[in-house]
């Protein structure tokens, strides 16, 4: 018997929920939400294998407006549900959503062990540099002297800087993409998408109520083409309006120089994506705007590593094949009985 | 054995209860395993308490390092690990201070003169050796030169000195085997087992070691008795010895079966639990994915995902971990999903006393989450029992869609008793149903309910039931998120209604004894043995006392009520200050009478025996 299945093909639409989207009007999340919807339907996964899986914060509210398998789970702990289900089912294509409080807060430690097992989850941080739903306290992405409601003198701790983090876990596919930056980001879901194992993307996203204008120097019309730089494998540094920036390598250090002056494309760094050593990676994930560099956005990095989630399940294949299916009698009468008549 | 055996007189016994005690490297969990295993295979009913410190080893030779296994053995049924020792074991003077006062007055006392120098006798505080001093004048005692006679019994086995040392537990095993008349032959099949190949000169020098003890108490004329306990009358059938943790873990595994799930654990290690994780993990071609989380909220969490993909899903802790686990236990419920989460208690508040026992963590069970969050509670009573505690909460878990919680202990996880190995044909399935995807123009509504008030459990993978589970409230029906006031409580109104039907859905309480009377023991968990034996002796008195014992602890069996009316007093021996006294009083009203003990250590029968008979 031939049985003939055709997969309908699915629209942007198909992947909407029949619930209102109430983030606030102007608010970054929906441009990344409408992108997820068109790119979702060029992956050609059903739309029943597909599980958002989010914890708590405006990002995380997420998977009620696609009309997927989801949960919306709690504070933090999206990659470890996301573990227990992806770890059962395989078959399934699991993204987490998560916030810079939700992922690198409250559930850092889910997150740094989520990478390090390398699951296969693709993973959306929406970095607004704030606590939106909250009402608008500092995060642990807030720069030193941010003046929040819970920091009327300043913010004084450090901020965590996500790819840095992912890549100290050594992520096998980090990625960064800007919420306006609408074809980058599409690109860049897809690139997740298809990636086996965990794939991290960070996402500048605007709160336009409590942070507005964090990423302004990155997404400014005028500003950005000087102040990020598109990476691409196998291809040098460069950047600015003019394309006559770029970045070399000085020692250990990156430095922006100006093309000519007897500087050619040749001096500066290439970009190498699927460099097993996530050093460059890293070096990538520290250049930043207020020390005066482009911040980089694209792949920063993309390599083939075991997966915790097919492993886990090679193990009881594995220990399937050399005892055989698990019979219950003869568990029960490991080692020593006796009968009694 | 081939040597001739100059016969010595032997004594016959009805039981016996045996501790070896030494520092925690000495061997004692394992010569007290071995001694339970042979017991048990010559068919004395047998049961088990290991009492081990938190360190793993303390400095050698104090206090704070000393472990201890004692085994209770019996040609009649017994239900407890003894309260009084009649022989004990004692490797050094700190476990010989720590032990003796477990000793029966006249008991036997074995005790290994070669360790009673100096700087022992002062880690352990005596100020004169006590071997010498006429203070153990009240007891048999045999001091024997333990590490001189097993250096002597492994000289030709090439071993350093230390090497040797290690070896005299066994000693003391075969010592003890022959004062109890049991066989070396399950002992020696471990040992060729364990070290027969890997490490044969090992094998060798236990097996030296272990007949020297043996011939020692053969020869040796000041132990001029032995003692033989002749095998109890069970129930007919296959038997086995078992420990809690272990039969909680098969029956996981059984109920995985029986309900054709994949079955996934996800576990943080802690005490006395893990033990837990690691039998699963030995078991993976029953199609057991164990997941070592990086926490223990990490831990409930994949437990929740695991659910939320299909699988019978399984989180084992202690007190410690289910506190955090508070909020991923809110989130099962809210979420009504399936699955199991096991406590097994240890001492508290905060770290408390890891490695010992107690029961005060069943109102953080009933109460311990935020907001309005019942869950189905049921308790272990003993090793044995665990297998099927285990499967009826997986029963219950599917059938009401909801997390339930298993109470064990540590005193149950760790001890051991002969268990009746049941046949396949005895096992019960465990039916679980799907929601297959819809017809055309059917709209799948995730928070319907069927006659038990049951979600339906639609999977990730089927086509049209795709849905969103999550934290805030959910309209009833449709599973959408809703803020409206009235729907809320309706909400909750639902959730713990849904718990309590359960109560239709177990047995009614049963008692041991007769239906009224003057006083009703009153317990659940680890206490069982005790109170069932202290039972049973007062009403061989001819009290008028009855025994009931809770497996079901929320919702409780519908007729608990009407039985304690039926009783003049109510007595609740419990290891806390009084929980399930708490609870019935609330709920039903009447008085109870509290025994509480929080010592780390569970109830002797005497102790029992003691407040009925103040209260009879």
């Amino acid at each position: 018997m031939s049985i003939e299945t055709t997969l309908p093909v699915l629209k942007p639409a198909d992947f909407a929920s029949d619930q209102d989207v109430r983030w606030c009007p102007g608010c970054g999340d929906y441009s990344i939400l409408a992108q997820m919807k068109k790119m979702l339907p060029t992956l050609g996964v059903p739309r029943e294998n597909i599980v958002f899986i989010s914890g708590i914060g405006c990002s995380s509210r997420f998977p009620y407006y696609m009309n997927t398998y989801g949960m919306h789970s709690i504070h933090g702990r999206a990659p470890a549900v996301a573990t227990g289900l992806k770890t059962c089912r395989p078959d399934l294509q699991v993204w987490v959503i998560t916030g810079d409080g939700d992922g690198l807060s409250i559930g850092g430690n889910h997150l740094m062990h989520c990478i390090r097992r390398n699951m296969d989850l693709n993973i959306v941080l929406f970095n607004n540099r704030i606590y939106g739903l909250t009402k608008g306290q500092y995060s642990p992405t807030s720069p030193v002297g941010k003046k929040t409601k819970s920091t009327p003198m300043g913010a004084i701790d450090n901020p965590l800087h996500p790819l840095s983090i992912a890549i100290g876990c050594e992520a096998t596919f980090v990625a960064r993409s800007i919420d306006t930056n609408i074809k980058h980001l599409s690109a860049i879901f897809k690139r997740a998408a298809h990636h086996q194992g965990t794939a991290f993307v960070e996402v500048y996203q605007n709160c336009n109520v409590f942070n507005d204008k964090a990423w302004e120097y990155a997404t400014h019309r005028e500003s950005k083409a000087d102040t990020t730089l598109e990476l691409e494998h196998g291809k040098p540094l460069i950047f600015g309006k003019d394309r006559n920036k770029g970045i070399r390598l000085n020692g250990l250090d990156p430095e922006v120089v100006e093309l000519g002056k007897g500087i050619t494309e040749d001096d500066l760094l290439f970009h190498d994506e699927r460099s097993p050593e996530p050093s460059l990676a890293y070096l990538l994930s520290r250049m930043r705007h207020e020390d005066g560099f482009p911040e980089p956005i694209g792949v920063f990095r993309s390599v083939d590593a075991p997966r915790y989630d097919v492993l886990t399940n090679d193990q009881i294949e594995e220990a399937t094949r050399i005892k055989g299916v698990g019979d219950l009698e003869s568990l029960y009468t490991t080692g020593e009985t006796w009968t009694v008549a | 054995m081939a040597t001739s055996t100059p016969t010595k007189p032997v004594s016959n016994l009805t039981e016996a209860t045996v501790r070896f005690c030494g520092d925690s490297g000495d061997g004692m969990q394992l010569a007290g395993t071995q001694f339970t295993n042979t017991s048990a295979l010559l068919g004395n009913d047998v049961a088990t308490f290991p009492d081990f410190p938190a360190e793993i080893r303390a400095p050698r030779g104090t206090k704070a390092g000393v472990s201890g296994f004692q085994i209770h053995f019996s040609s009649n049924e017994i239900f407890t690990p003894g309260d009084t020792v009649d022989a004990l074991v004692a490797m050094n003077p700190a476990a010989l201070a720590t032990n003796l006062s477990d000793l029966r007055d006249g008991g036997i006392l074995l005790v290994n003169k070669d360790a009673f120098n100096k700087k022992g006798l002062e880690q352990a505080g005596y100020a004169t050796d006590p071997l010498e001093d006429g203070s153990l004048s009240k007891y048999k005692l045999h001091s024997v030169e333990m590490t001189k006679l097993t250096r002597l019994a492994v000289e030709a086995c090439d071993l350093s000195q230390k090497e040797s040392d290690r070896c005299r537990n066994f000693f003391a095993m075969g010592l003890v085997f022959w004062l109890y008349d049991r066989p070396l032959e399950p002992t020696l099949r471990f040992i060729e087992q364990k070290f027969g190949t890997k490490v044969p000169k090992v094998a060798q020098a236990n097996t030296l070691t272990l007949k020297k003890g043996y011939h020692y108490g053969e020869t040796v004329e000041a132990i001029n008795t032995q003692y033989h306990v002749e095998a109890a009358k069970l129930p007919p059938g296959k038997y086995r010895n078992i420990m809690g943790n272990t039969a909680l873990a098969w029956g996981l595994i059984t109920a995985a079966r029986m309900s054709e799930k994949r079955l996934f654990l996800g576990a943080y290690p802690i005490t006395p639990a893990s033990t837990i994780l690691e039998e699963l993990a030995s078991h993976k071609n029953f199609d057991v994915l164990t997941f070592q989380a990086e926490d223990e909220i990490a831990a409930i969490t994949a437990t929740i995902g695991a659910a939320f993909a299909g699988a019978m899903s399984v989180t084992a802790s202690s007190g410690p971990g289910i506190a955090l686990k508070g909020e991923g236990l809110g989130l099962a419920v809210i979420t009504e999903l399936p699955m199991i989460v096991i406590n097994v208690q240890r001492g508290g508040p905060s770290t408390g006393l890891p490695t010992k026992t107690e029961q005060a963590d069943l109102l953080q069970a009933m109460y311990g989450r935020n907001g309005e969050c019942p869950i189905p509670i049921i308790a272990t009573r003993s090793p044995g029992d665990s297998f099927d505690v285990a499967q009826e909460a997986w029963r219950l878990a599917v059938r009401y869609m909801t997390p339930v919680m298993i109470l064990t202990d540590g005193y149950i996880a760790n001890g051991s008793e002969p268990w009746r190995i049941p046949e396949l044909s005895e096992l019960a399935k465990i039916p679980v149903k799907h929601p297959a995807p819809l017809a055309e123009g059917e709209t799948f509504q995730p928070y319907d309910r069927d006659e038990r008030l049951a979600r339906p459990w639609a999977i990730p993978g089927t086509p049209t039931l795709e849905h969103r589970l999550g934290g805030l409230e959910k309209q009833d029906i449709t599973g959408n998120v809703s803020y409206d006031p009235d729907n809320h409580e309706h909400m909750c109104r639902l959730r713990a209604r849904k718990v309590a039907r359960i109560a239709d859905d177990i047995p009614l309480q049963e008692l041991d004894g007769p239906d009224s009377g003057d006083l009703l023991v009153l317990s659940w968990g680890g206490p069982y043995g005790a109170c069932a034996t202290a039972v049973h002796q007062a009403q061989a008195a001819g009290k008028k006392v009855s025994h009931c014992h809770l497996r079901y602890l929320n919702p409780f069996p519908k007729n608990l009520g009407e039985i304690l009316l039926r009783f003049d007093k109510v007595l609740v021996p419990e290891l806390n200050l009084g929980q399930l006294s708490f609870m019935v009083r609330s709920m039903f009203m009447i008085d109870t009478i509290g025994l509480n003990k929080i010592q780390g250590k569970p109830f002797s029968v005497a102790e029992i025996i003691a407040k009925i008979d103040e209260l009879t």
